[in-house]
């Protein structure tokens, strides 16, 4: 992989000045993910409805220096799966060089891809277009105001997973979104955060070198949804990551890889919830049973995910 | 003009099928659904034996159908699909999205009627669902003219001027399905007709970075409707001219309006799609017994030609409007309030009489086709009727 240095000089796909609020992760995500482009290779980029799409091609302005699509909300992978298609069938009608070499690589939400898109992407991960789809996974609809997805880690608090005497955010866990796609046998999936730009980019790099579908699954912080601070994006994405509330892993041709947390590094749950004002509840009196689950569901998933790299040894 | 005519029997699908081969989209992504389903099978067999250079995306829904379409006529390639019913239904977002971004795609459509009750027949509740989309809509009569308006269709779709999707419509098992005499043109002539096609600003020119599916406000958002609406009214006279240059190859008469009878006709009947025969058979027989009826069909449903309609009615005591689909809770039907819309336009003022007939599937009797000239006849002689009857159900 490139170092810092180089990755510098690499051209900006994303021009300053769209309207993503300060802090975003969904901008950080895409300049990393482009950061994993080759030089000789053309970047096609797509997106689904969302914050992302509406803060950067507001007309007649657009902060995109490359080609850019966007169709609707839950299609993002359909549409990306039609441009490659255009891309093959014109190039076999040698209206395109031979030689010519382009990725496609489509952003969608959570929203976007685990719930609405999930068909779509589906789809497209099946069918093999040669498409690198990235999910900026904010862990909610922050577009439309904060409501629950199926990407909304359980206990938070979100406007259609309320807190009250009632319910204490939402019920249910998050969809195992990773390994939905990594069961449609894909070459590449992989998980990891805008907070970890050196496992992002590597990531990237090598989604973009496969040919045939490739899944990445970022966690890109929304301070306004998680109600933190503007400049805590980054730090709070390391947290999630040394808590094992995100572990870091990648699928290579079925093979599982988990990065794992050094122990000096490692913390408790409660230094990723307690910074962000969606996990607030859970600190009060009476919900200790719920944080236990939530402790219990982190350490079962980071089983699990240990179960997958050992089962897969030797693919 | 062809020199041979060499003849041979096929479905409307069939058709359809040879006229996108000929035209050889660079993507074709479609998504089966009765009775649309024999023109993706064709297609797909034609990929599979290499006569056409075609990427085919077979996708999960009618949904990714049109927007894997989207993708691939924003990237810059020719771009064919085909759809029925619930498909076209279910493709409702991505038709505005079609039109709005001005991707030049030919859908076929195989007028089925929609859920609840499910039943596949024939009706025009699915495409009367996209009348109001921007999209450019044909109705063919017949398997020959399903041909025909499919080659013309990306011809028109494709033009600078128009840059519009077209849905080239025929009725699903009375038209896709059935046998009927065809005629075709050689591949060479078709391709010659229809040209390349080089789009003006393609996602995949990365020379020159577009932009695609914008966000846009206030007066960006107003300008482009209205420049879609521009588009599609201004089609009428694209379709014309290359519907005439297309019966200048072929031989076979294309209007963008079809009339029967109608220069003296007292009584007139407006219909779309292939209840046409069944009121040409039936206006025949009558006009045989020294009545003056007529029959129109307009072949272009969006843009309306209604000049051209209100023109072929305009010496008529009463005029009869059949609708193969409701628009419930309205006065009229779908074609019935242009028609009227066409009339008053014109400062034509005889009764009009809306049926609603053949929902799906409902057969189309000749009684019943008769008992239409007749109640018109009764209210031209001033006997009361309602604006609007199921026909075979109401009066």
């Amino acid at each position: 992989m490139a170092n810092i240095k180089e990755l510098s000089r690499r051209p900006e796909c994303l021009a300053a000045g769209h309207r993503l609020c300060g802090g975003c992760g969904a901008s950080i995500c895409v300049r990393q993910v482009l950061m994993g482009v080759p030089d000789d290779v053309y970047p096609i980029v797509g997106s689904a409805t969302g914050c992302l799409e509406v803060s950067t091609t507001i007309a007649p302005y657009n902060s995109w220096k490359v080609p850019f699509i966007h169709n609707a909300f839950e299609n993002a992978a359909a549409t990306m799966s039609g441009v490659e298609a255009a891309f093959k069938g014109l190039r076999r009608a040698g209206k395109i060089p031979a030689d010519k070499k382009m990725k496609f690589i489509a952003f969608g939400g959570d929203g976007g891809t685990y719930d609405i898109g999930l068909q779509s992407l589906s789809g497209a991960m099946e069918r093999g277009h040669d498409i690198v789809y990235v999910c900026y996974d904010n862990g909610a609809y922050m577009n439309t105001g904060i409501q629950r997805s199926s990407a909304t880690p359980k206990g938070a608090w979100a406007t259609t997973s309320e807190v009250g005497v009632a319910q204490q955010g939402k019920p249910q866990v998050r969809k195992d979104l990773a390994s939905i796609i990594a069961a449609h046998g894909v070459p590449y999936v992989a998980q990891s955060t805008v907070g970890h730009w050196k496992d992002l980019v590597a990531k990237a790099e090598k989604a973009i070198a496969v040919d045939g579908p490739a899944f990445i699954n970022v966690m890109a912080p929304c301070p306004r949804g998680w109600r933190i601070g503007s400049d805590e994006t980054l730090d709070i994405c390391r947290l999630a990551v040394n808590t094992k509330f995100w572990p870091l892993f990648e699928v290579e041709n079925g093979v599982w890889k988990l990065t794992p947390v050094k122990e000096k590094n490692l913390r408790p749950l409660e230094d990723f919830l307690r910074p962000q004002g969606r996990f607030k509840h859970l600190f009060r009196s009476g919900n200790e049973a719920l944080l236990d689950e939530m402790k219990a569901d982190v350490a079962a998933y980071w089983a699990y995910l240990e179960g997958r790299v050992e089962g897969s040894k030797g693919l | 003009m062809s020199t041979e005519i060499k003849a041979f029997s096929a479905t409307g699908n069939q058709m359809v099928a040879e006229a996108m081969r000929q035209a050889e989209p660079d993507v074709m992504a479609a998504y089966p659904i009765t009775p649309q389903t024999t023109i993706v099978e064709s297609f797909a067999k034609f990929v599979a034996d290499g006569r056409v250079h075609t990427e085919y995306v077979t996708v999960e829904s009618e949904h990714s159908a049109l927007s894997a379409c989207v993708g691939a006529s924003a990237a810059g390639a020719r771009v064919a699909t085909a759809t029925a019913s619930q498909g076209l239904a279910l493709m409702w977002e991505e038709l505005h999205i079609t039109a709005g971004m001005r991707l030049p795609i030919v859908m076929a459509n195989a007028n089925r009627a929609l859920a609840a009750p499910i039943n596949i027949h024939c009706d025009h509740s699915d495409i009367m669902g996209a009348r109001d989309t921007g999209w450019i809509i044909m109705f063919a009569e017949t398997a020959q003219e399903a041909y025909d308006n499919t080659v013309v269709s990306f011809k028109v779709a494709e033009d600078a001027r128009v840059q519009l999707p077209v849905l080239t419509t025929l009725d699903g098992f009375t038209t896709s399905h059935a046998m009927e005499r065809c005629e075709m043109e050689d591949d060479d002539t078709v391709r010659a007709f229809v040209g390349d096609y080089v789009a003006a600003h393609p996602l995949l020119d990365t020379d020159n970075p577009v932009g695609c599916g914008s966000y846009a406000l206030g007066d960006c958002y107003m300008k482009t409707h209205l420049a879609c609406r521009r588009a599609n009214t201004g089609a009428l006279s694209v379709i014309e001219e290359y519907g005439k240059a297309w019966e200048a190859i072929c031989g076979r008469p294309f209007n963008v309006v079809d009339t029967w009878g109608t220069e003296d006709a007292d009584y007139v009947v407006v219909v779309l799609g292939s209840a046409a025969g069944n009121a040409r058979h039936i206006a025949r027989e009558l006009c045989a017994q020294g009545r003056r009826v007529g029959v129109v069909r307009p072949k272009v449903f969006r843009p309306f030609p209604a000049a051209a309609v209100a023109a072929a009615c305009k010496t008529a005591k009463a005029v009869a409007v059949m609708d193969r689909s409701d628009s419930i809770g309205a006065a009229h039907g779908p074609l019935g309030a242009e028609v009227i819309s066409a009339l008053h336009e014109a400062g034509l003022t005889m009764p009009v009489k809306n049926y609603i007939f053949g929902l799906g599937g409902q057969d189309l009797t000749n009684e019943l086709m008769t008992s239409i000239f007749d109640t018109l006849e009764d209210v031209a002689a001033g006997t009361a009727s309602p604006a609007l009857s199921y026909l075979g159900f109401e009066e």
